[in-house]
């Protein structure tokens, strides 16, 4: 539990004398040798680098077309017309953006929910039940970790083809409930998380198996689960060749086969094409924002979540 | 199948067991195999998607790639001629040559980048680390597509930082989405966008480590320098294997990045540029879906090769115990 051993700034076992570059990194004063020093700058470059494209994006977002040319590029110009470009983004093409925001929300919510509680299910079964074919099966699931799932993507349009399906919500969310790491991150944290003796005192005092699973096993999961659920969440939010593939009409389309579109007609049109600019960075800031916020706000889950797949 | 329990845990099962009535041998296998059952019927959903959607798949790409389709419609029986034509075509080899350049650039890149960031992370707890940590990894959540639109933006020699090279150069100034540079940009923009996802789960194992190791070193007279390369490092190395083959999978299905590209500047990225476009492209401008699921097959095959050559050159355990 060193999360709140790094919320604090102390460390477990912190350093009881105080030696130069020591790990454990309190607040205390330390003179400022060399290797510190390059720490830091080190650091203050890298938040540069990873910054300076949402910089860019929160100030391209209040010019006009004019201004995104006329002005320098990381800095406001005179004007601010970021109002008037959310007004636009939200009314072009008879508003379809609020459309595609909401086709992002259903698609992934759905595939990402769907996902994990399969994964949970599946993880579980893997962790604490000995059933016939247990090792059979999980060599095939390791295995399908490493299937790359755009090999998946042209067999599975056929597929969907033949259905019937191809352009339908279905097409989108079906295949997104497959989520074979997610069943052996469950698996790996459970097989320890979920004592045995806890699980046999349950089934001694009478109580059914699924009752076990739901009262029992789930609230020990929970740090398992949440982090299945996040990284569903972002790769279905992310999505770009699935739907690509599957969905011809635009009013179906995801945010970002969406805003793939308005790129390619920004092109097209040649200079009139420009005009669409401000909306592409306007929708892009739009897409981002939600994401931005839920991954603030679930950072500690996340954090001691994705420890699960490493410390290992 | 032995039971997966640590050492202070032996014999837990066998004493529950006692403590009841002592039932019959017989009726306690039964009920091991009633309650193995259930195991399955867990299982069930999870396995009936990943059956509907990954094998089903799977194995209709493979037969697709073993027949073609004739002009009245039907498919017939085509043996090794489209693999024959796989490993024979320009444009796939082409994409796949060129996939591989973009992945020993990328994927090293980014990952002693990913490296190098949490190790820093690890020695100083700060307010700025903490702020680098959580800006480094916020690209994680920008889809592909809206990291190329930005991206792109930036690079553009009229609405972006890169205006400065243009002030520099002239009319000499490099085209960043030119033929030439266009792959260095795409491996520009996904360091930006998964070296806080790599970085994050290597500072997790990091943060993992037992901390009295870094007493003994310390006791011993390690640096900080000494600590991160001679200790901290061979301890998180499973984790960066992890990572890296995580990266080899990703850098060879490399699609939705050159494809937004492609886009603005098809004379830069062409519809082959990487093998996962030329299959798009054979299966929804040719309608050749044969050919198409030949290519995405053999693209498959080649990674899964790729990973598991990596795996075996650094065999370790993956962490399962049964």
């Amino acid at each position: 539990m060193t999360d709140l051993a790094t919320a604090t700034g102390v460390r477990a076992g912190g350093a009881p004398h105080r030696v130069r570059s020591t790990p454990s990194g309190g607040r205390a004063r330390r003179p400022m040798s060399i290797g510190r020093i390059a720490l830091i700058l080190g650091l203050i470059v890298s938040i540069v680098y990873f910054f300076l494209p949402f910089w860019w994006l929160g100030v391209a977002s209040t010019k006009s077309t004019g201004d995104l040319y006329t002005s320098p590029s990381l800095w406001f110009a005179d004007g601010f017309a970021f109002f008037e470009n959310i007004a636009r983004t939200f009314a072009y093409q008879n508003g379809i953006f609020f459309t595609w925001i909401w086709n992002t929300i259903l698609y992934s919510v759905t595939s990402a929910v769907g996902a994990t509680v399969l994964a949970t299910m599946g993880g579980y079964a893997f962790a604490k039940y000995r059933f016939r074919g247990r090792k059979v099966s999980f060599a095939i699931l390791l295995g399908a970790v490493m299937i790359p799932n755009t090999v998946l993507v042209l067999p599975t349009y056929m597929i969907m083809s033949n259905l019937g399906l191809v352009n339908t919500i279905w097409a989108v969310i079906l295949p997104g409930l497959l989520n074979p790491l997610g069943v052996y991150l469950v698996r790996i944290y459970g097989q320890d998380a979920v004592p045995d003796e806890v699980l046999e005192s349950a089934r001694i005092d009478g109580a059914k198996e699924f009752r076990i699973f739901t009262q029992i096993a789930l609230p020990m999961l929970r740090p398992a689960i949440a982090t299945v659920l996040l990284f569903s969440l972002v790769n279905t939010w992310n999505n770009f060749f699935l739907p690509l593939v599957m969905i011809s009409d635009n009013r179906l389309y995801p945010l970002t086969v969406g805003l793939n579109n308005w790129r390619a007609l920004a092109t097209i049109d040649g200079s009139a094409g420009q005009d669409l600019y401000p909306l592409l960075i306007m929708g892009s800031l739009l897409a981002v924002v939600p994401l931005i916020i839920a991954f603030l706000a679930m950072q500690r889950q996340w954090q001691s979540g994705l420890a699960l797949g490493a410390v290992k | 199948m032995t039971k997966a329990i640590a050492a202070d845990h032996v014999g837990s099962t066998t004493a529950a067991a006692g403590s009841t009535s002592g039932p019959t041998l017989k009726r306690r296998r039964t009920q091991a195999e009633s309650r193995g059952r259930y195991g399955w019927v867990l299982l069930a959903p999870f396995a009936a998607t990943f059956v509907l959607f990954l094998i089903v798949p799977l194995a209709y790409a493979l037969w697709l790639s073993l027949h073609s389709r004739s002009i009245t419609g039907s498919q017939n029986w085509a043996g090794f001629d489209n693999y024959i034509r796989v490993f024979s075509d320009s444009s796939f080899l082409g994409g796949l040559g060129r996939v591989l350049l973009y992945g020993v650039l990328q994927a090293p890149i980014m990952l002693v980048l990913a490296l190098v960031l949490a190790l820093m992370l690890d020695a100083v707890t700060t307010r700025l680390s903490r702020l680098s940590r959580i800006v480094a990894f916020m690209p994680y959540a920008v889809p592909a597509v809206i990291g190329v639109l930005m991206w792109g933006f930036l690079y553009s020699p009229q609405l972006g930082p890169a205006s400065i090279l243009t002030a520099l150069f002239g009319d000499a100034a490099p085209d960043l989405l030119g033929s030439n540079l266009v792959l260095y940009s795409l491996v520009n923009i996904v360091t930006w966008q998964m070296t806080g996802y790599n970085m994050i789960i290597i500072y997790a194992a990091l943060q993992g480590l037992p901390r009295e190791i870094y007493e003994a070193a310390r006791i011993d007279g390690a640096g900080g320098w000494k600590l991160a390369t001679q200790i901290k490092l061979p301890l998180v190395a499973p984790a960066v294997v992890l990572s890296t083959v995580f990266t080899i999978i990703a850098t060879l299905q490399l699609f939705s990045e050159p494809k937004v590209l492609q886009s603005t500047r098809p004379d830069a990225v062409p519809a082959d540029f990487t093998p996962n476009m030329y299959a798009y492209n054979q299966a929804f401008a040719y309608g050749q879906f044969n050919y198409a699921a030949t290519i995405s097959f053999v693209l498959g095959v080649v990674i899964i090769i790729g990973s598991y050559i990596f795996l075996y050159v650094t065999r370790r355990r993956s962490g399962l115990h049964d």
